[in-house]
């Protein structure tokens, strides 16, 4: 396509501030928090949740609610990015590193180099290794201090916060490590098989 | 939200296409409609949205979402723009744009808040405010398909002068008996309004019978708490969780 046509009158209402190089091209800063998601927010008690790694079909470890509560956390303050075009800085996180979900499973590596995370509702989404371990995933239990709300996730989402953000799932309860790159939900809607905002990959094909 | 299926009309690479505009409509005092001609129009799903882009003078883009008013079968392209009043995005859309403007946009998006004639079931349809936008679409759908199931519209709108359709909607369900539209306005009712004066809740979806139908399928849209009572009330009626779409407009909402 040639030059976008420009559209007369129309300007940046936004004072451009020194955080422009933090907002990716086609985001805009908002200060609320967003909900976005395609169904109901499910309510889960903490008493019924678990969290699971598996390999294929088989289980590679299980944490209960006060197991995992007692593995050791990680504070995350990060910037969000949601393909709906908002962006949102310095937001503040606690949870467990996928490293340390590796680590306490017993596992030196990852087992393959892709995963797919399911999580309550029928949601699932795609997230390869690479963009999970040394400190980039983590599943969240915590925002801002308090515990996550069921509508941004809780009791536990994920957070791989360089995507976009429906990679980040919500309410989630397993980790499946897969042999190939498979699309999850919305990546099979016609959303980016890897999502990264920097490179405005919010379509397939983008 | 259990089986995620690719759904036609999703097509492989969105491309960003020139849009002209053809006419504008005034809906209500603060929501216009825009009537599009959009090059290469690869055809959509009552439902899905597009993504606009404006350009600035200086090279400065904004994008943003906005739901497709019309059915899949309308030969132009109809948004439905609500004026937000420090926005970026709307009051241009709404205030600015003349017939022949031109700006991008890209589409059809979203293959999962989409609704077909051919999707067996009642169809319950749960809007607020500017919400009701691609559960418009649907019901212009069925109106041009011919309806084979029932249809229920809750509308949640501030009130009277707020209701965005109001017309039409009135003649859709005129000339369908299988249609029903109930209005709630949450906060002014003109003389002897009899209807419903409170958000959608729990005891209204009750009261309109939705528990009773068999398989139903919800489309539920509009400011996130809105969207968020509606849809947790119709889970605790019972109705199946994976028959429950939700699209939640903007920010936290109103
Ligand atoms: C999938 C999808 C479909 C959408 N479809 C439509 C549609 O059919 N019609 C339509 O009018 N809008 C629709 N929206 C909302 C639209 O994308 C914009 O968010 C909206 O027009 C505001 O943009 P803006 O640039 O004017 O305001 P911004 O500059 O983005 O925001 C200005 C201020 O207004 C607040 N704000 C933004 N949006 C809203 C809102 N919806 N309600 C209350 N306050 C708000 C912001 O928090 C901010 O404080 C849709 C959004 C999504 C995600």
């Amino acid at each position: 396509m040639t030059e976008p046509p420009i559209s007369r009158g129309f300007r940046s209402r936004k004072p451009q501030t020194e955080q422009r190089d933090r907002v990716p091209p086609g985001q805009y800063l908002t200060t609320d928090f967003p909900v976005l998601s395609a169904g109901p927010t499910p309510s889960i008690s903490v008493d019924n949740w678990s969290f699971a790694l598996q390999l294929g079909g088989s289980l590679l470890a299980k944490w209960n609610w006060t197991e995992f509560q007692a593995l050791p956390q990680t504070d995350l303050k990060t910037d969000i990015h949601c393909v709906t075009k908002w962006s949102k800085l310095d937001t503040q996180w606690r949870g467990v590193s996928f490293d340390t979900l590796l680590e306490a499973a017993g596992l030196s590596e990852a087992p393959t180099e892709y995963t797919m995370l399911h999580c309550d509702g029928g949601y699932t989404t795609n997230v390869p290794v690479a963009d999970l371990k040394d400190g980039m995933g983590m599943v969240a239990t915590q925002y801002d201090g308090l515990p996550l709300a069921p509508s941004h996730g809780g009791p536990a989402r994920m957070l791989v916060p360089h995507l976009y953000f429906w990679k980040s799932a919500k309410w989630v309860r397993r980790l499946r490590f897969i042999e190939k790159d498979e699309a999850g939900f919305w990546e099979s809607l016609g959303y980016h098989i890897y999502g990264d905002p920097w490179r405005e990959q919010r379509y397939t094909g983008d | 939200m259990t089986e995620a299926q690719p759904v036609a009309g999703v097509p492989r690479r969105l491309l960003w296409s020139r849009a002209e505009v053809v006419s504008l409509r005034d809906d209500t005092p603060r929501v216009r409609s825009l009537t599009l001609a959009v090059a290469d129009w690869p055809g959509h799903l009552a439902g899905q949205h597009v993504d606009v882009r404006l350009t600035a003078e200086d090279g400065y883009q904004a994008q943003r979402s906005y739901s497709i008013a019309s059915p899949p079968e309308a030969p132009l392209l109809e948004l439905t723009v609500e004026t937000i009043s420090d926005g970026e995005v709307s009051p241009y859309l709404t205030g600015e744009l003349r017939p022949g403007d031109i700006f991008e946009l890209r589409g059809p998006i979203g293959g999962y808040f989409v609704w077909s004639e051919r999707q067996p079931g009642p169809l319950v349809l749960i809007g607020g405010g500017s919400g009701v936008v691609p559960l418009m679409a649907m019901l212009r759908h069925r109106a041009i398909a011919g309806p084979t199931q029932p249809a229920l519209l809750v509308y949640s709108s501030r009130n009277w002068d707020e209701i965005i359709y109001r017309d039409e909607l009135e003649r859709l369900a005129a000339a369908d008996p299988s249609l029903r539209i109930v209005h709630t306005l949450t906060r002014a009712q003109p003389q002897g309004w009899q209807g419903f004066r409170r958000r959608v809740d729990k005891a209204m979806l009750e009261e309109l019978g939705v528990p009773a139908l068999a398989s139903p399928n919800l489309f539920i849209c509009g400011p996130t708490p809105m969207v968020e009572t509606a849809a947790q009330a119709s889970v605790e009626l019972g109705i199946d969780a994976a028959r429950i779409k939700t699209e939640r407009f903007g920010p936290s909402g109103g």
